[in-house]
């Protein structure tokens, strides 16, 4: 019974939907709008759910000291402090708790909450992201090795397309004639890009949809179960 | 997995080297020129087709990690926008979007004096639901946004005056990094509405958005990277922010080749040591 | 559908009208001579007025016009469609150098939406409101001559039973749905069906192995969608399998969750998965967490994970982006064996080139049935190969259609716009 219900359930909204999609009649037109509704709102609920989670897990890590346990402190500080300073004197525009602050505003230029944003969270956030600069560095160095055919292909092609993405690409083929054009290096690489690239992408994207069709279709017959935990 | 598997000190190399690499043109600009790609042209061009008093709307669906590639897009096309008269609507389907486009308009509301908030341009803040807010807008943007992000509302907005739903909007640009982004932009205000939709992304995600760019004309051009920034910045006739860094990125990116280089070096050496040692025995 | 076609008459020919009115109110005037009743002043005001009134009725209200365009202009509701569409027609007689196409605003004031210069030609009205009346008027105006004709006609779009613009996805699925259920049928049956090795997937057992070996946990991140994503539902049902085997071993699982939906999904995954392995009191809840809903927010906790609990094998399935490469090469620092799996093409070189074993788009999706070695989902997968033989003839014969100049077939496949 608690398997079969969730089943029947999955049967019958996958149905509906999968009709809403042919039927543009009401209320069939409006049903999965509806239904991505109930989703925010039960969304909107479990928000709870993973604030008491991310809360339970980092007071256990401190309770127990398990290994660095200080950074799990700086999390629950961090977080406390946002939630804190966001309801007490709000964000932007928006009034908190306390008003606008406009002392505290005036000291520091902007509502604390916005101060914190744009000094403390713009800057953590574009570190975490800069990294891929030098993962790529790390990898580049690593795959890009002359070995078979394939991955020959594979670094004559990147070197190419890593040339033509800079200013140095223009500069080193800018010589060539108008016939040789299509060897310009940046003419090359969106050649590149736009033909062999874009072919391979829709090829994968074409398969996955296969792959969500009947991974879909299993769920909807109910044949798929691991989702809910069990497959009997 | 490769034949190089690099060492903890190497990678620490790699990323000291790296950095330096980054650092020096940052503080030392040297002012390389780099060429206008087609797709970046594309996306100029939509937009500088489009007459004065146009309607735009500019969704702003990123968060400041990747600030450093989208805002100088962000800014370029804010300006090439108002130099053409056009009035910008920003939206946000993610959390932080609101906050970039502040930063956005305040960089160019000092180049523009004349733009008056309300008239030529708005914010109207964050939605969550992704393509079924693009899907409301196609039905009332009133409903969606019945106050912009300073608590104003709709109606009191002249920028507003025609504008009711997604459909009386000139074009759709969106900004993104993911999802929802372009491709809820596209599905909805291109293939349901026919707004035309351009947009900017990631140098990493850019791949993944070409095949959009079709004889349906679902996107027009794309905006990949801080190079496709810098491409629009000199489109528009202007040095900013992704001018600046693009000499940084361009010699990263030779450092890469160089790293690429080494690497394979070390690989050759790594397959060729057991021969070499079975010959002197 | 509603038709009707209220006011046809030409502007120049309004004095013509006024005259013809006067005529008859001259000849009402007489018939009220000769009963008396203008024998006092006050009638003849009187009658002046309905005089001018009747000039002003002959503009406002449809009267048989006087060398009236031969012409024609109706409003059509768009068949099969979401209700949101109206086909304009007109049919004028020649001698038109401009027409235009206007709609009335909220202050009911007729706005140009569209100008045209042909005689006869149809317009879609697209973007309406279902079973809203629209009126349209249609003003034809020739120069030399100086006359302008207007031609008013209100239609009603109206919501259809089925969307016709969509009938080749309907084949499509019905056909690949159609297949799948066959072989899913036929596995019923025990017909043996092969299926290539994925060896990404062959390597969970040898990964959880070596955790086990060494003691270490496993880390599992079920991508960065919600669960609305298909992609974060099939990283649900691999994790299905591999809680089962965890548990089976007594390897400690780590599952960081993005998404508040995601984390009590997982949650209850895991815990069955220990249910049907026979160990509930192993499961813990603190192994499926929640992190943040920030994208690099998320990832650096990750890499915070991976950097402090050394997991000896992490699996990246799901849903991913930029982050991607961060996550993959974090992991492949800490010497830890790497599989992961997206549909997102964009990212797959990342986990290529940082990652032991990395499934491919729909080997995503064919994961679950791969390791359930269940024939009723293995059925299903032969099914996708129906597909992609399909789409590879479709792909094939449009090409051949395109080279011959016949359009016809993409414009079919192409569908609703």
């Amino acid at each position: 019974m608690k398997k079969n219900i969730p089943l029947l359930f999955a049967f019958v909204v996958g149905i509906i939907v999968l009709a809403s999609e042919f039927i543009p009649h009401r209320p069939f037109n409006s049903i999965t709008e509806t239904l991505q509704n109930w989703f925010m709102i039960i969304s909107g609920f479990a928000i709870l759910l993973g604030q008491i989670s991310l809360v339970r897990v980092n007071v256990s890590k401190i309770r127990n000291r398990s290994r660095d346990w200080q950074f799990y402190l700086a999390c629950l500080i961090s977080f406390a402090l946002m939630v804190i300073i966001g309801l007490l004197w709000g964000k932007q525009e928006a009034r908190g708790i306390l008003g606008q602050g406009a002392a505290i505003t005036a000291n520091l230029g902007s509502k604390p909450f916005d101060y914190l944003f744009d000094n403390v969270y713009i800057h953590l956030s574009a570190t975490m992201f800069s990294l891929l600069a030098f993962f790529i560095a790390s990898a580049a160095y690593r795959a890009f090795i002359i070995r078979s055919f394939e991955s020959n292909l594979l670094m004559i092609t990147g070197v190419i397309v890593i040339l033509g993405r800079t200013s140095m690409g223009s500069m080193l083929t800018g010589w060539l004639p108008a016939r040789l054009h299509f060897l310009h290096l940046p003419v090359l690489t969106d050649f590149i890009m736009q033909y062999p690239n874009s072919a391979a992408q829709r090829a994968i994207m074409i398969s996955a949809a296969l792959g969500i069709l009947g991974s879909s279709l299993r769920i909807i017959l109910g044949i798929e179960r691991s989702y809910l935990g069990s497959d009997k | 997995m490769s034949v190089n598997q690099n060492t903890q000190t190497e990678r620490r190399l790699i990323f000291l080297l790296l950095f330096i690499a980054v650092l020096v043109p940052l503080i030392f600009p040297i002012g390389w020129k780099t060429e206008v790609s087609p797709h970046a042209k594309m996306a100029y061009d939509m937009i500088d087709s489009k007459p004065e008093g146009s309607v735009a709307i500019l969704s702003f669906d990123y968060e400041p990690s990747t600030m450093t590639e989208l805002q100088p897009m962000a800014t370029a096309i804010i300006e090439h926008a108002w130099s053409k008269g056009h009035k910008i609507i920003a939206t946000a389907l993610w959390p932080q979007g609101p906050q970039v486009a502040d930063l956005a308009f305040k960089e160019m509301a000092a180049k523009f004096p004349d733009k008056v908030y309300g008239e030529d341009y708005v914010n109207l803040g964050y939605k969550p639901g992704g393509m079924v807010t693009i899907q409301a807008m196609g039905k009332s943007l009133k409903d969606v946004y019945p106050l912009d992000i300073n608590g104003k509302k709709y109606d009191d907005l002249p920028i507003f005056k025609n504008i009711r739903a997604l459909r009386d909007v000139t074009y759709a640009a969106s900004l993104s990094s993911g999802v929802p982004g372009i491709k809820e932009w596209i599905m909805v205000a291109h293939d349901v509405h026919s707004v035309p939709v351009t947009g900017g992304t990631t140098a990493v995600s850019a791949p993944g958005f070409l095949p959009y760019i079709n004889n349906q004309n679902q996107l027009y051009g794309l905006l990949g990277g801080l190079k496709a920034a810098s491409e629009y910045e000199i489109m528009i006739g202007t040095v900013g922010p992704a001018t600046v860094k693009m000499d940084a990125q361009s010699i990263a990116h030779l450092l890469i080749l160089i790293f690429i280089l080494v690497g394979n070096i070390k690989a050759w050496r790594i397959r060729h040591k057991p021969k070499q040692q079975a010959g002197t025995e | 559908m509603t038709l009707t076609a209220v006011f046809g008459k030409p502007i120049s020919h309004v004095a013509q009208h006024a005259d013809a009115a006067e005529t008859m109110i001259a000849f009402v005037n007489r018939i009220c001579r000769r009963i008396g009743i203008l024998r006092y002043k006050k009638y003849e005001v009187i009658m002046r007025i309905c005089s001018l009134l009747a000039i002003l009725m002959v503009l406002a209200f449809p009267l048989p016009a006087l060398d009236a365009p031969s012409g024609t202009f109706t409003i059509e509701d768009v068949p099969w469609d979401n209700g949101m569409k109206l086909l304009l027609k007109w049919n004028l007689s020649a001698g038109f150098d401009s027409l235009q196409i206007l709609t009335p605003d909220s202050l009911g004031v007729f706005q140009s939406i569209q100008i045209d210069n042909r005689s006869t030609g149809d317009q879609i009205m697209a973007n309406l409101e279902p079973n809203q009346d629209y009126t349209y008027r249609l003003e034809a105006y020739n120069r030399s001559t100086g006359e302008r004709y207007a031609l008013q006609a209100t239609g009603k779009p109206l919501e259809g039973w089925f969307y016709l613009g969509k009938l080749s996805y309907l084949i499509m699925l019905l056909l690949i749905s159609g297949a799948i259920l066959y072989y899913i049928f036929s596995a019923r049956r025990g017909k043996e069906l092969f299926i290539r090795r994925i060896s990404g997937l062959d390597s969970m057992e040898e990964a959880i192995g070596r955790a086990t070996e060494k003691g270490k946990p496993i880390l599992f991140v079920p991508g960065i969608s919600d669960l609305e994503d298909i992609q974060t539902i099939a990283a649900l049902t691999i994790l299905s399998h591999l809680a089962y085997r965890a548990a089976e071993y007594d390897t400690s699982l780590i599952v960081p969750c993005r998404f508040s939906m995601v984390l009590s999904a997982a949650r209850e995954v895991v815990r069955e998965a220990y249910m049907k392995a026979g160990k509930p009191d192993a499961y813990r809840e603190d192994m499926v967490f929640y992190l943040t809903d920030d994208q690099f927010g998320f990832v650096a906790g990750i890499d915070g994970i991976m950097v402090r609990e050394q997991p000896a094998a992490n699996f990246f399935l799901g849903s991913f982006y930029a982050e991607s490469l961060i996550l993959a090469e974090t992991g492949f620092s800490t010497g830890a064996i790497q599989t992961a799996g997206t549909a997102q093409a964009h990212q797959l070189p990342f986990f290529v080139v940082s990652c032991d074993y990395t499934l491919i788009g729909e080997e995503l999706f064919a994961a679950s049935a791969y390791l359930s070695k269940d024939p009723q989902q293995l059925g299903s997968l032969k099914g996708h190969d129906f597909g992609k033989l399909l789409v590879i003839l479709l792909i094939l014969t449009g090409i051949g259609f395109e080279i011959a100049g016949i359009s016809w077939f993409r414009t079919f496949f192409e569908g609703v716009r």
